[in-house]
């Protein structure tokens, strides 16, 4: 392990002085996945700004009925807040559905947006991979890739974003918050995450030296019944294979909104708009969720080794929004 | 004592549940692991391994660490003492122990230098930083049966048979059942990663390692180095778990030798999660052929099982997979062969249940296949085919409960009201199935020695080269001893994890305890006889040549139930239970543990285990717990275990072992519950969902 500088910043200004013209540093909240990393040495940050102790942390009313999460909430206290639960139970149930409950006592939401994929490739500083060593070449696209990305991959990277909270967040329509020393940000979580293209090594849209201050969920997203399903080849500990946070409105068996968001299938939480569009004023029947299901996935462009991602996402679209459509409302 | 004894009748302290004596030191954090044991000025090895499969070490650039904070030095093929290349295992000579001999790199994770340093954290960080140039070669990792490196396996064990004839057999059969299972890589896992400190005391080697047996391998390490046994001394306090990947001399305790030799002072090498993976003994993959033949009736007229498994060209390896298929069934005709395919990868060697485990799931597959087709209920399939004497040998079974453990568990099961056709149950949107799977495991001992002395103050001092770990060894040897004495628990002092304790079996092949309470109970027949000497050396090498041959096995019957999501394919274990017949149970307790944790095992063989190479670099992928998954607490929610009355009347004590028949029957019960489940058979493990998904 390199040899590298720790310091606690007092507050959001230090913060962001500390971090200023300097790629090598990082900003740590719980540390639950990039102190990991730099024991790997795939990350070898010369300092760490500590950001877990800044004022960011709690969860309150936004006027209009929205919520606002701050960035160093604990990924274990936004799983159990009552508003989070009654107003938008499928970003719990993500959150839940993730890690163990020892890790989500330490991680923060700003931490979990960014976790890096579990890739093991980008793992191991020993293997090529252009996330982590751009222009060194992807090894997962000719090698093991059963767990990598059927959509929107590029020859550079087929890697997948393995966040359970960020497939919630996206449905919903989160909009991240961030401070730079030129001001404070608004991105909306759907744009948040880059395009893999020939940049995998770029993943999101924060401005250099940007940190999160907050995840703002919006009063029109609000959506009590909505669900997060997590498919995954052992009952507890493992990341996604696919899974998906939806929500339905039906009202007099037709489709008047949806929600869908699908995690463990490309570089980023995927928001299944075109399922969704398909969806809207028809009816409810299980028919019309798998012709929308297979319209989102038609753009899906697997790997010999994850062809069984797009069948599996198609099914989990089908089984969770036909679930959906029978609860009583 | 005889070699065929009675059953004892004396209450006493074997067959009480007692908790571990070393739990308080567990749970408190006193117990000390390998990697805890202080010793004065310790200097720490980190590990490098290679990165390529196959081809040479062209430079190592020493010069590029030797500055760094804390470096004492490298060793490598370079500077690195000579070994003696005919140390091995109980195959034979082992290339996989002869480290930093040569430039030559035969499989990926090879150690190529060992980095010491002050700290553990400076030599890793040294051991990161050492740039290495490999000249690559072209390599083999694809295994699969018919490859045109095989060739007829070690015939030292599970050779090939051919009783009957089986082609005419099955000509002649109402039913033939002629499939492939195959089944990954898998690897030990065990919680507590390898770790040794070496020193030398004058001219004697001092050794603390994680291993199985610390006798038998003071030895191999005393060959490997060129020294007489007697300068070699190794002990092993507490173990956090083998399962065969600690059986060896270790890469961490040859390693740690070098390094202590070189730098003139006590070395500790503790490999890190990735390396346990890359560098210790491994399960190979397996791929078996079954034909079964069975008249209308159910009844056996032939069983033909050829297994492939891959080894490397390093070591002498058998994985028994059809050793079972010569003992658990009746039929007049049996075949079977084992062929060997060498590859560049690292030496595999036993993990849990070897052979059995992979056989049997092969096996208990096609017994299923075989009920299916008749239209037969499985148990009775089972039932219809026990053999009065070994099929194959003709001996006679020292003690066969079998159908007890079939029939106890189908009651308590409730297996009585299943339905055998498959996909008939739902529970919601829930596929529902259950399995079952009838196995065995071979039991016997091994020529062990222990000591007893009888103290001023009443107790005695007991003494043998055991190994616990984990499992409870420490609490029933003490329990044996006590009763063997016939004195309290509280009367005996135990001493193990020794190699000078003297010669001692491993605690592996499920034969410790039966191998460690022989020489016990030897050696306090000796200390109860008419002289009533003060010290007493018990060797049951002797008595093992007199033990009248027979068909020795531990039994289990396991029922499985799962679920399985149509939708999304997830396969869930609802219900685990097995019976078993282990012979006399020594503590009920602790006996449960194993065999339910060895249940557990077999449920992450089923569904989870596979250690998945790069199809282009021939390297592991998944080395570590995140990749390489084992069941966690909530993929068992369920599990039960029980014991059937049974005695091995051969061996002491009336035991037989129970560390492994746990494993074996576990991954085809939950086979045979995923097809009951879904109609679609399972013939490749792990069940993973993507095999299970239908369009």
């Amino acid at each position: 392990m390199k040899e590298f500088a720790y310091q606690r910043a007092s507050g959001i200004s230090e913060a962001l002085r500390l971090a200023a013209g300097n790629d090598d540093v990082r900003y740590l909240g719980g540390g639950t996945n990039l102190v990991d990393l730099m024991k790997a040495g795939v990350e070898s940050p010369t300092r760490l700004v500590d950001v877990r102790f800044l004022p960011l942390d709690g969860i309150r009313q936004v006027p209009g009925g929205g919520l606002e999460i701050g960035a160093t909430t604990t990924n274990s206290d936004l799983a159990a807040h009552p508003e989070v639960r009654r107003r938008y139970p499928a970003l719990s149930q993500a959150v839940l559905a993730g890690a163990s409950g020892q890790l989500r006592n330490m991680a923060t939401v700003a931490g979990n947006l960014l976790q890096r994929t579990r890739c093991s490739y980008f793992a191991d500083p020993s293997q090529p991979c252009n996330k982590r060593a751009p222009g060194s070449g992807c090894s997962a696209i000719a090698g093991a890739h059963h767990n990598h990305a059927v959509l929107s991959w590029s020859p550079h990277c087929v890697a997948t974003n393995p966040s359970d909270m960020a497939v919630a967040l996206a449905a919903f329509d989160a909009v991240v918050r961030y401070e730079t020393l030129d001001g404070a940000g608004d991105i909306p979580l759907e744009e948040f995450y880059l395009p893999v293209g020939d940049t995998p090594e770029r993943e999101t849209a924060l401005p250099p030296g940007a940190l999160i201050t907050a995840v703002r969920l919006p009063e029109s997203a609000i959506s009590p019944l909505s669900r997060y399903r997590k498919v995954r080849e052992r009952a507890s500990y493992a990341f996604a294979t696919v899974s998906i946070a939806a929500d339905l409105d039906i009202r007099d068996g037709v489709v008047r909104s949806s929600r869908i968001a699908l995690g463990g299938v490309a570089s980023r939480p995927w928001r299944a708009r075109t399922a969704e569009s398909l969806l809207l004023d028809g009816p409810a029947t299980a028919d019309r969720f798998r012709t929308a299901a297979e319209a989102e996935l038609a753009a899906a462009e697997p790997l010999p080794g994850n062809a069984y991602k797009v069948t599996l996402a198609r099914n989990l679209i089908v089984a969770v929004l036909t679930d959906l459509a029978a609860s009583p409302y | 004592m005889n070699a065929e004894s009675s059953v004892p009748t004396a209450a006493g302290a074997v067959g009480v549940a007692r908790p571990r004596v070393e739990g308080r030191a567990k749970v408190t954090g006193g117990a000390r692991y390998s990697a805890d044991e202080p010793v004065p000025g310790l200097a720490f090895g980190a590990v490098v391994v290679s990165t390529i499969t196959r081809g040479r070490v062209l430079d190592i650039d020493v010069a590029a660490v030797q500055d760094m904070p804390g470096v004492l030095g490298v060793i490598d093929h370079r500077n690195a003492p000579r070994l003696n290349p005919e140390a091995g295992h109980f195959f034979g000579p082992d290339g996989g122990l002869r480290l930093l001999q040569d430039d030559v790199i035969p499989h990926a994770g090879r150690p190529i230098a060992l980095v010491v340093g002050e700290t553990p954290e400076q030599a890793y960080a040294a051991a990161q930083a050492l740039p290495v140039v490999y000249d690559v070669r072209p390599h083999d990792t694809e295994f699969f049966f018919g490859h045109p490196a095989g060739r007829p396996a070690s015939a030292l064990f599970d050779g090939p048979v051919d009783v009957g004839d089986v082609d005419a057999e099955l000509a002649a059969s109402a039913v033939v059942v002629d499939e492939r299972y195959g089944t990954p890589e898998e690897h030990c896992s065990a919680m507590e990663p390898h770790s040794a400190t070496a020193w030398w005391e004058g001219e004697r080697l001092q050794a603390v390692d994680s291993n199985q047996g610390p006798y038998q391998i003071a030895v191999t390490l005393a060959t490997l180095f060129c020294l007489p046994p007697e300068r070699v001394r190794i002990r092993v306090e507490h173990v956090g778990g083998g399962f065969g990947s600690k059986g060896m001399c270790g890469p961490q305790l040859i390693l740690a030798v070098m390094a202590a030799t070189r730098f003139g002072r006590p070395v500790r090498v503790t490999l890190t999660r990735d390396q346990v993976f890359l560098a210790t003994a491994q399960r190979p993959a397996t791929d078996q052929v079954i034909r079964i033949g069975a008249d209308a009736d159910g009844r056996l007229r032939a069983i033909d099982h050829v297994a492939a498994f891959e080894l490397s060209p390093l070591a002498e390896y058998i994985e028994g997979c059809t050793e079972l298929t010569k003992t658990l069934y009746a039929a007049p005709a049996i075949r079977t062969r084992l062929t060997a395919v060498p590859l560049d990868i690292l030496p595999p060697y036993s993990m849990r249940a070897p052979g059995a485990a992979p056989g049997s799931f092969a096996l208990e597959s096609a017994m299923d296949e075989l009920a299916e087709r008749l239209e037969m209920d499985p148990l009775e399939l089972r039932l219809r085919n026990e053999p009065v004497v070994g099929p194959v040998s003709g001996l006679p079974f020292s003690s066969r409960n079998l159908v007890a453990c079939l029939r106890q568990g189908a009651r308590r099961f409730g297996w009585a009201d299943r339905d055998h056709r498959p996909r008939m149950r739902r529970e919601g949107s829930l596929l529902v199935g259950t399995g079952l799977a009838a196995t065995s495991f071979s039991t016997g001992a091994f020529p062990s020695t222990a000591s007893i002395t009888a103290e001023p103050d009443g107790t005695f001092t007991v003494v043998v080269a055991a190994t616990d770990l984990g499992t409870g060894a420490r609490t029933a040897l003490t329990a044996i001893a006590a009763d063997a004495l016939e004195v309290g628990v509280e009367k005996i002092g135990l001493r193990i994890s020794d190699s000078d304790l003297g010669p001692a079996w491993s605690a592996g092949g499920s034969r410790g305890t039966a191998s460690w309470a022989w020489a016990i109970t030897e050696a306090a027949a000796k200390m109860r006889g008419p002289e009533r000497p003060a010290t007493v050396t018990a060797d049951t090498a002797h008595l093992l040549g007199e033990l009248p041959s027979r068909e020795r096995h531990a039994y289990s019957a396991v029922f499985a139930e799962v679920t399985v999501d149509p939708a999304t394919s997830e396969v869930r274990v609802r219900r685990l239970l097995g019976l078993f017949a282990v012979g006399r149970v020594i503590n009920p307790l602790m006996a449960r543990s194993q065999v339910i944790g060895g249940m557990v095992g077999g449920l992450s063989m089923a569904l989870h285990e596979e250690g998945v190479r790069d199809p282009v670099s021939g390297r592991h992928v998944n080395p570590d717990f995140a990749g390489y998954h084992i069941a966690a607490h909530a993929d068992v929610p369920d599990i039960e275990a029980e014991f059937v009355p049974d005695h091995e009347p051969g061996l002491p004590m009336g035991v037989k072992g129970a560390g492994e028949i746990g494993n074996v029957g576990t991954a085809a019960a939950i086979a045979n519950a995923v097809w009951h489940a879904t109609g679609v058979r399972q013939r490749q493990l792990p069940i993973r969902l993507d095999r299970v998904l239908e369009d």
